[in-house]
């Protein structure tokens, strides 16, 4: 059985995570409770919002602490969406300098308009080249447009963890991963096929990510 | 690359989807729920619907029927049509809008662009603009479903939404509105040209030629149309391919 903690800290759009997660074959459940954290077999780290707001509303709950022991001492297959990704990083730059969870070493840093047509925020869909094989990918074609919201970009101490790159504001990554800690800057809930798609692969346990 | 959305409209009245000329003349179009399910097998980029009573009733946005309509769509959803603080925002996201459109509220208070930024993130405030142009030429924004004049010139207003922090501006001329002849190109191109966030064209399409003009001619950075989804036999999925064929970056 697939449990999958939806973590509820209070930033936006957690129903429409959950309704994916089941039209995949998850159970899922949205929570901040730690004994429900304890007994999942995903977990994923949603979010819509700055990321001041996001970790503060994590500490306040003592999500972090339960999520580092999930996470990293029991390694839980763990995906961050849009905000849920960028706060994995060691420090963000949105409104103010914030520490993040630090799970992968990296800075989060305003995209940079590279032309007039990029315009901040980047919003729409579009590309998503993955750097190296990976089950998260799997039977999605490469290039496949995936779904943006954001203006705000992971940036990467070690290229090792860049999963999959995107053209926009002279590139950026659009998802990382290092052993079981996984994440993606555009939104697989709102992606349709290629993105229910992924979230199978995620969840698929015959062929963990 | 990123591609060029379009973006049916959706607009709800009466338990029902509408569509009109001009904000008027409404007509019934069908159910909210159908729709949503065809627009999500088609893969439609993104769709917006907009409670276009809520504001002029004092109602607030008829969350239960959002969520329902959420629960259908795994597609980027805009909500607008009431919404009149942060709370209701925060309730709309939680029920599954991605983004919350302020149009009323952007004009009377527009203080409430940069909480709902600050709380919730700019990429999910989209700012709404209905704009009507005098006989000089002036255009001018008008707020509560296109009843109430407020003196005030769209590119100024769309640029103080941006500067609050708006993510996006969806820019609605009134006059085109159901009238399939085409965007306000002039509007389109002065309010796009003036700010840095994405401009989405909004009132007028009547076939794909005119989405064309709009991104190419007047920068939109997407286009929403209604009447010529719901009126024709055209899809979106044919709009996008012609588009495409015009050397527009679209997703097919």
């Amino acid at each position: 059985m697939l449990k999958v903690a939806i973590v509820d800290y209070g930033m936006g759009n957690l129903d429409s995570v959950a309704r994916a997660v089941e039209e995949c074959g998850g159970k899922a459940f949205i929570t901040s409770q730690s004994q429900d954290l304890e007994t999942a077999t995903h977990i994923i780290l949603p979010g819509v919002g700055a990321f001041p707001a996001g970790m503060r509303n994590i500490r306040a709950r003592g999500l972090d602490r339960i999520l580092s022991e999930q996470v990293l001492a029991k390694r839980i297959p763990c995906l961050g969406i849009c905000l849920g990704m960028q706060l994995l990083a060691t420090r963000g730059y949105e409104v103010e300098e914030t520490e993040g969870l630090g799970w992968i070493p990296g800075e989060v840093r305003r995209l940079q308009p590279q032309g007039p047509d990029d315009r901040i925020p980047h919003v729409g869909w579009n590309a998503v080249t993955p750097q190296r094989p990976s089950p998260l990918f799997r039977e999605i074609p490469v290039g496949k447009d995936f779904y943006f919201v954001h203006s705000y970009r992971f940036a990467c101490a070690d290229p090792q963890d860049e999963l999959a790159t995107t053209p926009y504001c002279g590139g950026f990554t659009s998802a990382v991963a290092r052993g079981n800690i996984l994440g993606v800057q555009f939104h697989p809930e709102k992606s349709q096929r290629a993105g229910l798609q992924l979230l199978r692969n995620f969840l698929d346990p015959n062929a963990p990510c | 690359m990123l591609k060029t959305r379009i973006m049916p409209t959706m607009l709800f009245k009466d338990l029902g989807l509408v569509k009109g000329v001009a904000f008027d003349s409404w007509r019934r179009v069908g159910s909210i729920m159908q729709t949503v399910k065809v627009y999500n097998m088609r893969e439609v980029d993104e769709l917006v619907f907009l409670d276009i009573t809520a504001t002029r009733e004092g109602r607030a946005p008829d969350f239960e029927t959002i969520d329902e309509l959420a629960d259908e769509c795994f597609m980027p959803l805009t909500v607008g049509g009431g919404v009149r603080s942060v709370e209701d925002v925060r309730r709309l996201l939680q029920v599954g809008a991605d983004k919350v459109a302020l149009n009323t509220m952007a004009m009377e208070q527009p203080t409430l662009i940069r909480e709902v930024a600050t709380r919730f993130g700019s990429q999910c405030v989209v700012v709404s603009i209905d704009t009507r142009q005098h006989p000089d030429g002036r255009h001018e924004v008008f707020i509560r479903s296109g009843t109430q004049a407020t003196g005030r010139d769209p590119v100024e207003a769309a640029r103080e939404a941006e500067a609050l922090g708006a993510g996006e501006i969806l820019l609605t001329s009134i006059d085109r509105d159901g009238t399939m002849q085409g965007y306000d190109l002039d509007l389109i191109r002065l309010v796009s040209r003036a700010v840095a966030i994405p401009v989405i064209a909004s009132g007028g399409a009547g076939n794909f030629e005119h989405m064309a003009e709009a991104i190419l001619d007047a920068h939109a950075s997407a286009v929403a149309a209604a009447s010529i989804f719901h009126f024709t036999q055209q899809t979106p999925r044919e709009a996008k391919q012609h588009l495409h064929s015009r050397g527009i970056a679209m997703r097919l």
